[in-house]
């Protein structure tokens, strides 16, 4: 193949991304933020909302790296939440461990099996598209409520199970949950940045624009939505975990919740769905507020009406997220600093030819 | 040599029967022609030769192997690229990511590596340049105009680079000064060995274009020849018009 321009004569085209340095910089103050977060605030009750954060902000990276860069809107991850969660509260009981500090060696434990089982559930659903795909992942979450509910022996059906709790000081109580929520939650934001750099996340991006088109320039789509799918299990089953030594119950309707996909999905929507960190902020804004506000105004569930609110407020406003508005701010910022670029260089001559 | 091949395909759609026993070859390294009126199964074709339909009955054969049931990854991994009638691009990745997607062929390990590779890039680059459209490699797709967005889906074909292009209707919307650069497009990769097989109903692009004209008329072949035989052929004529010229006259 033979061009007519080479690559010294290429035209470069402006760069639209906000500058690694500005990127970087939010990146490291955000990371210390969360770091000296409990230490600053350590209050129980604020330490505990950051806590439900950083469950969130793993489980709903976790949904993102399938829904967010597929567009194939799964509203039964909360299956694998709950595997999460009786896999703990099973296996600790099972394997007798003390609570404590050896109990967190259960996450990977979870993450396992919350993968395992995400195998066969991926080969039925992702048969199936768009509506279809999402009412049978709503179908098999209820399916698995009801196995909850039914298989008594094993998963103490509608009594629940109990998961034991560490004594460990009031004051200090709430700083492993966090701490070891804050490291799953960089894995899986590390995991999706690396997933969205790869030729890998460039097919799901393709898959979610025109699967068939992608199928067609050879990209094995089964394969590729069948792996995300799996990913994204991992981290829900290590959020269902962290959950349910931090609660320390687990019950049928709160594992397997159909509000908990909802308000998934309401966090990536409102930082922005499909991008690295956009859903990472979307629950860190979000769950903090639910929290917040349930604290403040829980009594009559006006605390509901008020995250409503808020929610419609940021949809308002920006209805792509918090990350595309903030990209389409800096792509405007360039667009007009090219403009008048050109515009200088265009009156520049003309201005000298005239004092000529 | 016929590098691709249709014989006696039928395919019908509930009462309408799209192609009728059609049997046509395809020259290697030739730019061939597919005219025909509205519904005459140009584009039925096209979706059976590269495993977008399969066919009620007859087999399509690609350097003499049967690939008459193959899917469309299959097809195009055996070296069959197409565009469609209406664009299929990515709208909302950038034009850069779009050239790149066409070059994902590869194993799962090898799909964790960072997509933009130097090599990869450079390939991309030069496939955009080839079609004009460096300039606008960061912008998405789905803001380029029309007649980009067809040179965009060509230029990710392209990076592929396959031995046979389908083009289902390259000229559909697109401007005169686009056409005649796609045009030469065309025409500089067919000298470096790329068969076409272009759908299309403007004729002056089609005859200025091509080396073989080939006629579709009710779901089969109704001639094939070179542009200036198939211009003025009567059956083709009767065909496009619905009356026989002479009787008219």
């Amino acid at each position: 193949m033979s061009t007519d321009i080479t690559t010294s004569q290429r035209p470069t085209p402006p760069s639209y991304e906000v500058p690694k340095v500005y990127r970087y910089g939010a990146l490291i103050v955000g990371f210390f933020a969360l770091v000296i977060f409990p230490l600053v605030f350590n209050n129980p009750t604020i330490s505990t909302i950051g806590v439900f954060a950083m469950i969130f902000l793993m489980a709903v990276t976790g949904w993102n790296i399938f829904s967010g860069y597929t567009g194939y809107i799964a509203l039964g991850h909360a299956v694998f939440f709950g595997i999460g969660q009786y896999a703990t509260a099973m296996l600790s009981s099972y394997w007798h461990i003390n609570p404590g500090m050896w109990t967190f060696v259960l996450i990977p434990v979870s993450m396992i099996l919350a993968g395992i089982a995400a195998i066969p559930i991926g080969f039925m659903i992702l048969r199936v598209r768009k509506h279809t795909f999402i009412v049978l992942t709503i179908a098999l979450m209820f399916i698995f409520q009801l196995f909850a509910y039914n298989l008594r022996s094993w998963t103490g059906g509608s009594q629940g199970l109990e998961v034991g709790q560490p004594g460990w000081d009031g004051s200090v109580f709430n700083l492993p949950y966090y701490y070891v929520g804050l490291f799953v939650a960089i894995i899986a934001i590390i995991t999706s940045f690396m997933i969205r750099r790869s030729k890998f996340g460039l097919s799901l991006l393709a898959i979610r624009d025109d699967e068939d088109r992608a199928r067609s320039l050879g990209i094995n789509t089964t394969r590729s939505k069948l792996i995300a799918f799996i990913i994204s299990a991992v981290f829900l089953g290590a959020a269902g975990c962290i959950y349910a030594m931090f609660v320390g119950s687990v019950y049928p309707q709160f594992s397997f919740d159909p509000a908990f996909d909802l308000e998934l999905s309401i966090m990536a929507f409102a930082g922005g769905l499909g991008t690295i960190l956009g859903p990472s902020l979307g629950a860190l804004i979000i769950s903090a507020a639910q929290q917040y506000f349930l604290i403040s105004f829980g009594g009559a569930n006006v605390f509901l009406i008020v995250y409503g609110a808020l929610f419609i407020v940021i949809l308002r406003l920006l209805p792509g997220g918090v990350v595309p508005a903030i990209s389409d701010k800096w792509r405007s910022h360039v667009v007009r600093k090219e403009q008048r670029k050109l515009d200088a260089e265009i009156q520049g001559p003309a201005e000298g030819g005239a004092k000529k | 040599m016929t590098l691709l091949g249709v014989n006696n395909i039928s395919k019908s759609y509930g009462g309408i029967q799209a192609l009728r026993e059609c049997t046509m070859n395809f020259q290697e390294g030739a730019i061939n022609g597919l005219i025909g009126p509205n519904g005459s199964g140009k584009t039925t074709l096209f979706n059976v030769m590269t495993g977008y339909e399969t066919p009620d009955s007859g087999t399509v054969t690609f350097r003499g192997n049967d690939i008459t049931n193959a899917t469309p990854d299959e097809v195009f991994a055996s070296g069959i690229g197409r565009t469609f009638q209406l664009t299929r691009i990515f709208p909302r990745l950038t034009v850069i990511e779009n050239v790149h997607i066409a070059a994902q062929r590869q194993g799962f390990l090898a799909q964790l590596r960072q997509w933009s590779q130097p090599d990869e890039r450079a390939r991309a680059l030069e496939s955009l340049d080839f079609v004009g459209l460096t300039k606008l490699s960061r912008e998405p797709a789905g803001s380029l105009s029309y007649g980009q967005q067809k040179l965009l889906e060509f230029a990710f074909i392209m990076v592929a680079e396959p031995k046979v292009m389908l083009l289902d209707e390259p000229a559909g919307g697109v401007n005169p000064t686009l056409l005649k650069h796609l045009g030469g497009r065309i025409k500089e990769l067919n000298k470096s060995g790329v068969t076409f097989i272009i759908v299309e109903h403007d004729m002056e692009f089609v005859m200025g274009i091509c080396d073989q004209v080939s006629v579709m008329h009710q779901g089969h072949a109704l001639l094939e020849g070179k542009p200036d035989i198939v211009r003025n052929d009567p059956a083709v004529l009767e065909a496009y018009l619905g009356t026989d010229m002479s009787e008219a006259e």
